[in-house]
């Protein structure tokens, strides 16, 4: 999240899409409610189904899975050519105004730049024009033809609100409603909040969807404000933490990236990672890369990392390809692989296309798995007759079952989705031989040091050389590892004027004082600060708050340097006059800013040049994203992988994402609507999470079963009664669930066509608390998004049929 | 076994001329308020429930609808239930926990023929002293709600309690404490009524024209009150009673017949003690002598 949780009631308009708040996140959906009742803000659900979002909101607007871009690219056509868009925010700290090169161009669903025997993108035209100096060119009258404003102008210009009724199946009239709610929000003084999850990134397209909205919220002006921004509700309660620390198969701590091998040495990595300004007189805060990546190899390899070893740099892995878990997976398929290390993740339930997780699965030799339940994964080599149709006889993996503890058998942080990293305290031990997950893995890496100490082996010195100061070697407490998460300084540190600010051995208060040349240790930089000299930060119970506004100062800790709401210099003007001056966040006060949050800007004085978007080499918003995205720099709606209308009526030509993740065999078990008319979409309830509370009992009895929901027409069509047993199939399998018919699902007419969803939650399994059941995922394509490989859940192909 | 509360302003299957125990009067009638406009339907109030009174409902099946349990128990004393409104073209998931409601009036207790099987607390908690219950059902058709559940088990009847344990040691009911959205409030029966007030005031705001507070007068109010969008209509939320009343027959049977019956009792045990002050009390030594002979 941009902003957090709190801050929700301060918006005047919730948007809820790509995601259902009120059913997946329920705690935190008070602050929608707080919203509703004490800012009289509306709720606006944007959803295929009519969800328990839906139930408390104002307006419900309906669309086909898969088509989010359309809607919202609709959405910014609307806004655009109505004049709701907040334009001295656009025209100073968006990339509206800067000049695009001449040979960036978009025809017939293709960006320039497309290698169709490649099948890959040259990205080099998805540039800005520079001028001899280096900085981009901008045009601040916006009048400029080749200026991100025009051209997105006329890139967006294309999905007329006919267009999205043909493409969503959302009956323009609703579209027009939701429109006017969005728009209203262009005012200064009013906000939108974007409340999205995985019903966005579940997608072939997930992180367009993403940054359609973003672009959406920029022209409106809610980025930085209090009640705005883009907020990604996170499943897991600590998954944001996981992101952080880059548990991620291209990842290092605090979203580093892991050398590839054209990183052939330190200095070419730093050198390729770390971004050059491109607008005069900008802050360009990555420019400190080197500062946070030594600081993360001193804390890797300790006194082990040393400028002449070029700080242990050449003991990390070099990637050559992504090896993502869908990757993984397929490598695993084909024998490339032969143990797997399962920690907390029920791969069987959790992977696209199970078939293919339990092929993977009966190939290796050995599989680990760190888990405080008996999950599918675990026991994938049984047998239970059409739930998981194996024979056990003929699968020789070996598999070890460690328990691990849950969250509350264990002190630690856990960071929510707003950025708050909050302490916990053990409620209970674990029960068993149950260990903490840190123990678990300690334990194996101990033992593996000890097998490389006396048997020796290929690249020693990763395992032999990595620091471990930890005071029991085989449990390394939650407080050890945080604090060297956080960091400290190896000798003592002075600042530009020779005056001491940390002494060897002391916790860093803030990234602000790593340096890159070794005198300072930091696991994650962007963590520093939340275990200092002051102690820990995380544990900190201060509910005032001053402004008001939700922010809770005393409260925890979030990152970065407890800041509650990012880009929050872009709450105000140049000179610094609050957009809203209800939402007053920050204050010059004559030599700084200052006020209820962390400015998140440097010390530079109202009316200067500095742009509000620090994080950037020229410190505006990016409405055309350049580089950084697989499909192109705007986004571009792309059909499903399985389409239900086979076309793509913007550019029949290019139906489906031209960079989409999927693998050949993958691309061999994909239907079509012949065999497979409806569209299937799968989600989560609250009455479970994932496939961990069917092992409880209290849960169980809430949602006992397996479910479909479908709409009134295609049970009438298809003679189903609510109660029926259906079966739904795809072209990776079947799964038998009972059929909810329901009002809450309804036809869509798409291109012409009536077209049917099928909505499946996620929950049921043949192991746990609940009624025996198929893993939806026997269902689901085994397809990426392009930039985060994430499966497509959410829009796929499926028959229906009554069985006795 | 109950703890004495000393507090009971009804106690079922008792006369009037022998009323329990209810010195301890003195306190403010409380109230749970269920903003129905707000729920979300997440069941943890169900959970919750479950979880501070011990129950456990059997795992069961899904048979087409959202609702699990399916039904009020012995075991579930809560339950959501979902019903999907379409009028206009505009659809409406309507979502109502449904549960005791505590009636100031208790169509239960007047139905009861077993003495503190029932009782009305001071502070308005209708409340089965289980241990008294004789499993005759009568509470059953006595209740406006179809709300108490005989145990299979041990043909005890059930329901909510309003957690009278949690609420006499001054906390809140358990489902109110679990609430997400604060969709379910507790306090005294006042200050929930001004707290619906804001609420009616805010949804009419928002076009719902009939908003409005669900207290019905023919059980002389609840102590449990819903907040309803369609409060002209309460049977659009799972046949919530539009106007509940207690069976006719049992006011008969309680309201006229009871009185006659204890003027009855009254002539009987006038007429012993006559007979005790005319004739004298029994001589245990005949019994004894004729027991032997």
């Amino acid at each position: 999240m941009t902003n957090h949780w709190v801050d929700i009631k301060n918006a005047n308009l919730i948007v809820v899409m790509g995601g259902n708040a009120a059913e997946a996140h329920p705690v935190g959906f008070r602050w929608a409610i707080d919203a509703k009742i004490n800012n009289k803000a509306k709720i606006l659900v944007v959803d295929p189904r009519f969800t328990r979002s839906a139930a408390v909101a104002d307006e419900h607007v309906r669309l086909r899975p898969g088509t989010d871009i359309t809607f919202l690219n609709g959405v910014l056509n609307y806004l655009i050519s109505n004049d709701k868009y907040q334009q001295e925010y656009v025209r100073e700290y968006t990339n509206a105004s800067f000049l695009v090169r001449d040979d960036f161009d978009f025809n017939d669903g293709l960006f320039s730049g497309w290698d169709e025997s490649k099948k890959q993108y040259d990205k080099s035209s998805w540039n800005y024009q520079f001028d001899e100096d280096g900085y981009a060119r901008r045009d601040p009258t916006l009048m400029h033809p080749r200026c991100v404003w025009n051209l997105l102008k006329k890139h967006v210009s294309r999905y007329t609100p006919e267009m999205v009724e043909q493409i969503c199946g959302t009956p323009q009239a609703d579209f027009l409603k939701a429109c006017e709610m969005f728009a209203e929000t262009a005012a200064p003084d009013k906000t939108m909040t974007s409340l999205y999850a995985l019903g966005w990134t579940e997608h072939t397209v997930g992180a367009q969807n993403i940054r359609t909205m973003a672009i959406i919220q920029l022209i409106l002006g809610n980025i930085g404000m209090p009640g705005g921004g883009i907020n990604a509700l996170r499943g897991h309660s600590n998954v944001q933490g996981l992101t952080d620390i880059g548990v991620m198969a291209t990842a290092l701590p605090g979203y580093l990236g892991l050398p590839n091998e054209r990183h052939v040495d330190l200095q070419t990595y730093l050198n390729m990672s770390t971004p050059k300004m491109t607008g005069r007189g900008q802050v360009n805060y990555w420019g400190n890369y080197p500062k946070f990546f030594i600081s993360l190899l001193k804390s890797f390899y300790g006194d082990k990392a040393t400028p002449e070893n070029e700080f242990g740099y050449h003991w990390l892995p070099k990637f050559q390809q992504m090896v993502d878990a869908m990757r993984f997976i397929e490598m695993t398929e084909n024998g490339e692989i032969n143990g797997f290390l399962v920690q907390g993740y029920n791969v069987v339930a959790c992977m696209p296309n199970k078939h293919k997780s339990i092929r993977a699965l009966s190939k290796l030799k050995f599989l680990v798995v760190i888990d405080p339940v008996a999950s599918e994964t675990a026991n994938f080599w049984q047998n239970h007759d059409e739930f998981n149709d194996v024979k056990p006889e003929e699968i020789q993996t070996e598999v070890f079952n460690l328990p691990s503890s849950l969250f509350a058998e264990e002190d630690g942080s856990i960071t929510n989705s707003g950025r708050w990293v909050q302490w916990h305290w053990e409620g209970a031990p674990p029960p068993g031989e149950g260990k903490t997950d840190s123990a678990i893995i300690a334990e194996i890496m101990m033992k593996i040091r000890e097998l490389y100490e006396k048997e020796g082996g290929r690249l020693p010195e990763q395992i032999l050389n990595m620091a471990w100061d930890y005071s029991k070697k085989k449990h390394p407490s939650s407080e050890e590892i945080i604090k060297e998460v956080n960091g400290k300084a190896l000798a003592d540190l002075y600042d530009g004027n020779g005056t001491l600010i940390l002494k060897k051995g002391q916790q860093v208060s803030s990234f602000a004082q790593l340096r890159a040349d070794g005198s300072t240790a930091c696991g994650c930089w962007i963590y520093a600060g939340c275990w200092t000299e002051a102690g820990n930060q995380m544990a900190r119970r201060d509910t005032a708050d001053p402004s008001g506004l939700g922010n809770m100062p005393g409260w925890a800790w979030a990152w970065p340097v407890n800041r509650r709401i990012l880009y929050n210099r872009a709450s105000m003007d140049r000179n610094g006059k609050p957009w809203d001056p209800k939402r007053q966040l920050l204050h010059w006060d004559g030599a700084k800013w200052t006020g209820y949050d962390v400015p998140d800007f440097t010390a530079a004085p109202p009316g200067s040049e500095v742009n509000p978007f620090i994080m950037q080499q020229e410190g505006v918003g990016r409405l055309f994203a350049l580089d950084k995205m697989a499909e192109g720099p705007f986004s571009e709606h792309y059909e499903p992988m399985e389409s239900p209308i086979g076309t793509n009526p913007l550019h029949p030509n290019v139906v489906t994402s031209p960079t989409v993740r999927l693998f050949q065999r993958d691309a061999a078990e994909l239907g079509n609507t012949e065999k497979f008319p409806y569209v299937g979409t799968t989600y989560r309830l609250t009455e479970h999470f994932h496939t961990l509370t069917k092992a409880s009992e209290l849960n169980a009895m809430t949602q006992p079963e397996a479910f479909a929901e479908i709409s009134e027409t295609l049970a009438a069509k298809l003679a189903i009664k609510s109660g029926d047993m259906i079966k739904v199939t795809s072209a990776r399998g079947f799964v038998k669930v009972k059929a909810v018919v329901t009002k809450r699902v309804k036809q869509l007419m798409v291109n012409g066509q009536p077209t049917e969803v099928v909505g499946l939650p996620i929950h049921w399994g043949f192991k746990g608390a609940t009624r025996k059941g198929f893993l939806t995922n026997v269902l689901t394509p085994s397809i990426g998004d392009s930039n985060t490989q994430t499966p497509e859940f959410k829009a796929f192909l499926v028959n229906v049929e009554r069985v006795s | 076994m109950s703890l004495q509360t000393q507090d009971y302003l009804a106690r079922s299957g008792t006369n009037a001329l022998t009323p329990p125990p209810r010195a301890r009067d003195a306190q403010l009638k409380v109230a749970k308020l269920i903003d129905v406009s707000i729920c979300i339907g997440c069941k943890a109030c169900q959970v919750a429930c479950a979880e501070w009174n011990d129950l456990r409902e059997e795992v069961g099946f899904n048979v087409g609808k959202y609702e699990n349990p399916l039904n009020l128990s012995s075991e579930t004393w809560t339950v959501m239930r979902f019903n999907e409104i379409e009028e206009n073209g505009k659809l409406q998931w309507l979502i109502r926990k449904d549960g005791c409601m505590h009636c100031s009036d208790p169509g239960c207790l007047k139905a009861c023929p077993s003495p503190g099987a029932i009782v009305k607390h001071a502070n308005g908690i209708v409340d089965f002293i289980s241990e008294n219950c004789i499993g005759c059902g009568y509470c059953v058709t006595g209740c406006p709600f179809d709300v108490p559940r005989i145990s299979s088990h041990d043909k005890r009847a059930y329901k909510c309690t309003l957690c009278v344990d949690r609420v006499s040691v001054g906390q809140e009911p358990a489902c109110v404490k679990t609430c997400p959205t604060s969709a379910i409030r507790f306090g005294t029966k006042e200050d929930m009524k001004h707290v619906a007030e804001e609420r009616i005031a805010e949804l009419q705001s928002r076009g719902f024209a009939n908003a409005g507070l669900y207290d019905p007068e023919g059980v002389g109010g609840t102590h449990v009150m819903y907040v309803l969008h369609h409060a002209d209509r309460p049977e659009l939320y799972n046949g919530l009673p539009k106007d509940p009343k207690i069976n006719p027959l049992i006011g008969f049977w309680k309201g006229i017949f009871k009185p006659l019956a204890a003027v009855g009792f009254a002539v009987t045990f006038a007429a012993a003690a006559l007979h005790y002050l005319a004739v004298g009390p029994i001589d245990p030594e005949e019994h004894d002598e004729e027991e032997k002979s």
